[in-house]
């Protein structure tokens, strides 16, 4: 079996993060934002994932699971608040938000 | 004591007018009018009274204030001082009387306003401790801009911004200068000290005094106003209410002139002296550009406020050529200006009563309906313009007569600004008071002619018979 | 005492008639300011008789002390202090006895302005300050009076406010005189500088005393003198309507003819004659400048008499022969000759002064039509007025036996042999003597004889008063001239007369005299279309109309040195003026504020609560930091 080279793990998570980045300015849709800094969190997690497996320790992968259950506890939240963003302004846009001007 | 008494009293005045207007409408004007004339009484017996002659400083208080820093409380006068905050008072009894009709709104807080600007420039003139008198600087300063932002013309907001920006920062150099000063003092003596005679007494070298100069030099330059940080002064003078107008072209000028007299050439004599040319030649400037911009103006008080630079430009000059005869006509133009510039600006509000405009192309014709005031707004432009036999000719003859002995150059080309101000003060008589009467307004009432002739005779017996200041040392 | 008095007798009318204004009828106003020109015409001759009684050459009296100018090398004190010498009684004379005259003449003149009261007011004022002019016995209340006349010549000028072309009149004279002033004030500024004195006499001995000492004038001090008579010559160019300065004058004569005749034709402008003949000590000491005013003079004399020659406004060509006049003055002192230039001084004002009052009354007759093309046949309409303005005229051609002959010939006489003058000026006064002789008649012709070319009917003023003023005044312009002045005590020669060995050529004396004669004959023929009535010739009305010939139109305009001013000093500083009302320096000053602002715009942009801009900028912050890292 021949080892996928950090090299290229790092390339795949660096524009996996790019693309999440993107995402979450881009968009103006509060659930796409959640999403893409989702797949941010999992660009970082792919990264973790394979210096784990670069450097054969498993701190990597220890990483990888607080991450997801970051993400998870995050989503939940995150979740949470979108719903009563649905409530009090019948949109998700997240440019209504700005209230406070800063 | 009497000084200080004087300074709280006009204080307490003030606050007493800007309670009671509340109560009884009108009282203010007259509370603020008999509490100038009683406390210009006492002045002038207490200054008559006074044993010692006012040759050199006469300390009259000296108490300790902030003991940390050895800041005193102390006053101090002089023939100078004597001199101007005579000047102070008669302009401030004309303030109120200019005041009688223009001021409706919020009048008790306008005196309030006008009797503490009053009581600041006194302690001003007064002040010997340079901690206190930076503290007076600034006393004078907030209600001058209360009463350009409250009760001026429509762009006073601008207008007491500016001014106040302009005096506020360039004062910060001077508080620089003067905590440097005090630390040098306490290098070289061990002890910490503000007060004016001690500074007196230091020996400076030169390299440290030339910084030291500038500091202040800037301040009072701005206060002059000299070119290139004149500009405050047309905006303020324009959207002043007359009174103030009144009080920062008569009163207000002449802090900054004597400032620069007793903290710049008397302070500083070497650095001053050294610093003359420039200052020379931001005063001829000041001069001829003054009077060229005054000529460009089509607003009746702009156009006075641009003579004003003129004329401080004479000052400045006479001041910078360290000659005895210059010294005097730099005093005498000081006050002839002090008085001739009220009187334009009186003028100019009486005109903006009844027309409701201070712009010249509205105006033309007027002497047809209002002999006297087209009399008087012709004598006082002649003062403007130096006519021999008012005080301001004996003023600017003085000052280039010394000019001339020192630096001939500056004085011709600043003979120019005799030429200019004939044109501005003809622009500023004809289209005004001449051509075809565009409307047709009131003489002058018994109040208003109170003080054109009051005005012109003072100026006519300092023309006529300058020997009335010029008996005085000033100090030299 | 009676010295101290003079200028009070009209300064207190003056006050009277300012302060009780409309209040005060034509009688009790005439009566004031009348009367008071009266008392100082009365106190002056008895003042002159005094003085050529007494044994001094002078008579001084101190009326207070004005201030004290304390110099390093001594104290120059200047008072309010007046001096009585030949030549200041030649003025004072003229100026009160001529004064009196006008005022006689104007309060019937006047008589229906409704500001009658505030007219006479300014006359008034006009006799207190001109009196100071010559009586001052110090440079600086001879400044005072000389800034005064200035001022009071600006409110006649521009006595009639209403009208626009006034009001500018009168400030073009206002400041163009300013400019001649200052130039006298630097004067001044320099005379103290270097010498520490400013009043009169003592100046005057000062000079004096080092100038004919063995040692002489250092090179610094006779720089000085040059500078300071160069200067002083400015102010008398600036007031006497010379060259380059002269351009105020023809439009002074928008104020009310009596004003012309005192102002701008006996006192005032020749204002800058009395300065130069008062200060000849100064410019005794400084030939080059004595040469530069015969020159000055010269020119001014002959531009002046050709710009004459093509003017339609009868005051305009009387303003421009007084310019000319006065150019003969100036001749004279250039030359040294002062008794002739101050003679020349008195029998002018005599003249011109009558000239101008005839005119007036010729003017107030037709209505005030001033085109001398829309007059013409008054000699038989007017003949009084006519008869007078004949006399005026012969003297101002210098006629044998005329006054203006006199005082002429004894300018011309001297100036051959002058050495600060010479043949060739002689020569400019001898064209200048031609023109005169040559617009005076054209003048007469065009006014008086031909067809009348006006419709109205004559308004025939009878008025007692402007009668016997015009009769008086005839009378002095014909046998002025046998007044005998005696200067000699009063100008100072630098050395005694040597012989003169050169013999100036005989027939100098005949070409003088004859010139006029000449000039007349010239135009008798050349201006025949003028003199004829040529509704005898063709029975039909023929317009005469002024010359339309460029050159023409070029000398009425005053040959173009308006013009010329316009655009070289009024247009650019107007430019400037208009270009910089906002104050550029301001601007500069306000543009912090500006950049400021600015700023501030920019911040309050960037806050603008938008997260996902935040997280943008954090983005492009980071690649920012790591590119450069990596870089």
């Amino acid at each position: 079996m021949t080892t996928i080279p950090l090299f290229h793990v790092l390339v795949l998570s660096s524009l996996l993060f790019a693309i999440g980045f993107i995402g979450v300015v881009a968009r103006k849709n509060t659930l796409f934002i959640l999403m893409s800094l989702e797949v941010m969190l999992n660009a970082v997690g792919v990264a973790f994932i394979g210096a784990g497996s670069a450097w054969q320790q498993a701190d990597g992968q220890v990483m990888f699971i607080l991450i997801l259950t970051l993400a998870a506890a995050e989503v939940a939240v995150g979740l949470a608040l979108l719903i009563r963003m649905q409530k009090k302004y019948r949109s998700l846009d997240i440019d209504l938000l700005n209230e406070m001007r800063g | 004591m009497t000084l200080t008494f004087i300074m709280l009293a006009l204080l307490f005045a003030g606050a007493l007018a800007w309670f009671s207007e509340n109560r009884w409408q009108g009282c203010a004007k007259w509370l603020a009018l008999i509490v100038l004339a009683l406390l210009a009484t006492v002045f002038t017996i207490f200054v008559i009274s006074h044993d010692q002659p006012f040759d050199n400083l006469q300390v009259l208080t000296r108490v300790s204030w902030i003991q940390t820093f050895n800041i005193e409380y102390s006053i101090a006068l002089d023939q100078l001082s004597i001199v101007l905050i005579t000047l102070t008072w008669l302009l401030a009894i004309i303030c109120v009387l200019v005041s009688w009709q223009e001021i409706k709104q919020k009048a008790g807080f306008y005196y309030f306003n006008l009797l503490a600007t009053i009581a600041g420039i006194i302690g001003v003139f007064v002040a010997v401790d340079m901690f206190l008198f930076f503290f007076f600087w600034e006393v004078m300063l907030l209600p001058m801009t209360a009463i350009i932002a409250i009760w001026g013309h429509e762009k006073r907001h601008f207008a007491a911004l500016k001014f106040f920006i302009f005096t506020q920062v360039s004062s910060l150099f001077m508080l620089v200068a003067i905590i440097a000063t005090g630390y040098f003092h306490l290098l070289v003596t061990g002890e910490l000290s503000f007060h004016y005679l001690d500074w007196l007494a230091l020996d400076m070298p030169l390299s440290l005094t030339q910084y030291l100069m500038l500091g202040f030099f800037i301040a009072f330059a701005v206060k002059l106003p000299s070119v290139p940080v004149h500009s405050w002064l047309p905006d303020a003078h324009t959207q002043a209410p007359t009174a103030g107008s009144v009080l920062l072209a008569g009163v207000l000028l002449k802090t900054g002139a004597y400032g620069l007299i007793r903290f710049v050439i008397f302070l500083f004599p070497q650095a001053s002296m050294q610093f003359a040319p420039i200052a020379a030649t931001l005063a001829v400037i000041s001069i001829v550009y003054g009077a060229k911009m005054a000529f460009a103006q089509q607003d009746f008080k702009r156009l006075v406020a641009y003579s004003s630079i003129s004329h401080m430009g004479f000052v400045m000059l006479a001041l910078f050529a360290f000659n005895s005869i210059a010294f005097q006509g730099a005093i005498i133009t000081m006050i002839a200006h002090g008085l001739s510039s009220a009187a334009l600006f009186s003028m100019a509000g009486m005109i903006y009563l009844r027309i409701h405009s201070r712009n010249l192309t509205d105006m033309g014709g007027f002497w047809q309906s209002a002999p006297r005031m087209g009399g008087f707004a012709l004598a006082f432009a002649g003062a403007a313009f130096g006519l021999p036999g008012l005080a301001n000719f004996i003023g600017e003859f003085f000052s280039l007569v010394g000019v001339f002995q020192v630096m001939p150059t500056f004085a011709i080309i600043a003979a120019l600004g005799l030429i200019g101000s004939a044109i501005y003060g003809m622009v500023l008589f004809q289209s005004s008071f001449q051509g075809t009467a565009k409307q047709e307004i009131l003489d002058l009432s018994h109040r208003e002619l109170l003080i054109c002739s009051s005005l012109f005779l003072m100026l006519l017996v300092i023309g006529l018979y300058p020997n009335l200041l010029l008996n005085f040392s000033f100090g030299v | 005492m009676l010295l101290a008095s003079l200028p009070f007798y009209p300064l207190v009318s003056f006050l009277l008639l300012i302060l009780f204004a409309k209040r005060l009828s034509w009688r009790l106003a005439s009566a004031i300011s009348v009367g008071a020109m009266a008392l100082t015409a009365l106190v002056s001759g008895l003042l002159v008789f005094e003085l050529s009684n007494s044994s001094s050459h002078f008579i001084s009296v101190d009326l207070w002390h004005w201030f004290s100018l304390s110099s390093q090398q001594r104290m120059a004190e200047v008072n309010v202090s007046f001096y009585l010498d030949g030549l200041s009684a030649v003025m004072i004379s003229v100026v009160s006895g001529v004064g009196f005259l006008i005022h006689l003449f104007a309060a019937a003149y006047m008589k229906d302005d409704a500001n009658f009261s505030r007219f006479m007011a300014y006359m008034n004022l006009f006799i207190v300050a001109m009196l100071i002019l010559v009586l001052a016995d110090n440079l600086v209340l001879l400044y005072l009076g000389w800034e005064g006349v200035g001022l009071c010549s600006f409110l006649l000028i521009g006595f009639w406010y209403q009208e626009q072309a006034n009001v500018l009149a009168a400030r073009k004279a206002f400041i163009v005189t300013r400019i001649g002033d200052t130039s006298m004030a630097i004067g001044l500024f320099w005379l103290f500088s270097s010498f520490g004195e400013l009043n009169i006499t003592a100046v005057s001995e000062l000079i004096r005393g080092v100038g004919s000492s063995e040692i002489g004038f250092s090179l610094q001090e006779s720089t000085d003198i040059y500078w300071i008579a160069l200067l002083l010559l400015g102010g008398a160019v600036g007031k006497s309507a010379q060259l380059p300065l002269q351009t105020w004058l023809p439009d002074a004569m928008a104020g009310p003819t009596p004003v012309s005749a005192l102002i701008h034709a006996a006192t005032m402008v020749t204002a800058g004659v009395y300065l130069i003949a008062r200060m000849h000590s100064v410019f005794l000491f400084a030939p080059e400048v004595m040469n530069y005013v015969a020159w000055l003079g010269a020119i001014t004399l002959l531009l002046a008499g050709l710009a004459a020659l093509a003017q339609t406004d009868i005051k305009r060509v009387l303003a421009y022969s007084t310019m000319s006049q006065i150019g003969y003055m100036m001749l004279a002192l250039g030359a040294g000759a002062w008794s002739a230039g101050v003679f020349h001084l008195m029998t002018h004002a005599f003249f011109k002064a009558l000239l101008f009052l005839t005119a007036g009354a010729v003017i107030l007759a037709l209505h005030h039509q001033q085109n001398i093309f829309k007059m013409g046949g008054l000699l038989k309409r007017l003949p009084f007025e006519s008869a007078l303005f004949v006399v005026g005229l012969i003297c101002l051609m210098a006629l044998p036996g005329t006054s203006g002959f006199f005082s002429k010939e004894a300018i011309i006489a001297e100036l051959w042999l002058s050495t600060t003058a010479g043949p060739a000026l002689w020569w400019c006064a001898i064209i200048g003597a031609l023109l005169t002789s040559i617009y005076s008649c054209r003048l007469f012709f065009l006014a008086f004889l031909g067809n009348e070319r006006f419709t109205e009917k004559l308004h025939i003023e009878k008025a007692s008063l402007m009668r016997s003023a015009l009769l008086i005044l005839a009378l002095l312009s014909l046998f002025g001239g046998l007044i005998s002045l005696d200067l000699s005590e009063v100008f100072f020669k630098i050395k005694a007369e040597e012989l003169i060995s050169v013999n100036e050529p005989s027939w100098l004396h005949t070409i003088a005299i004859a010139t006029p004669f000449v000039g007349i004959l010239f135009s008798w023929f050349y201006f025949k279309n003028y003199r004829v009535d040529s509704n005898l010739e063709d029975g039909v009305k023929t317009n005469l109309t002024a010359s339309e010939h460029r050159f023409a139109i070029f000398c009425r305009n005053g040959l173009g040195f308006d013009s010329l001013y316009d655009v070289l000093l009024i247009k650019p500083y107007q430019l400037l003026a208009k270009l910089n009302r906002r104050d550029f320096i301001d601007q500069t000053m306000m543009s912090t504020a500006w950049y400021v602002g600015l700023w501030h715009d920019v911040m309050t942009m960037i806050q603008n609560g938008n997260l996902r801009w935040y997280l943008a900028a954090f983005g492009l912050a980071i690649m920012t930091l790591i590119g450069v890292s990596i870089l």
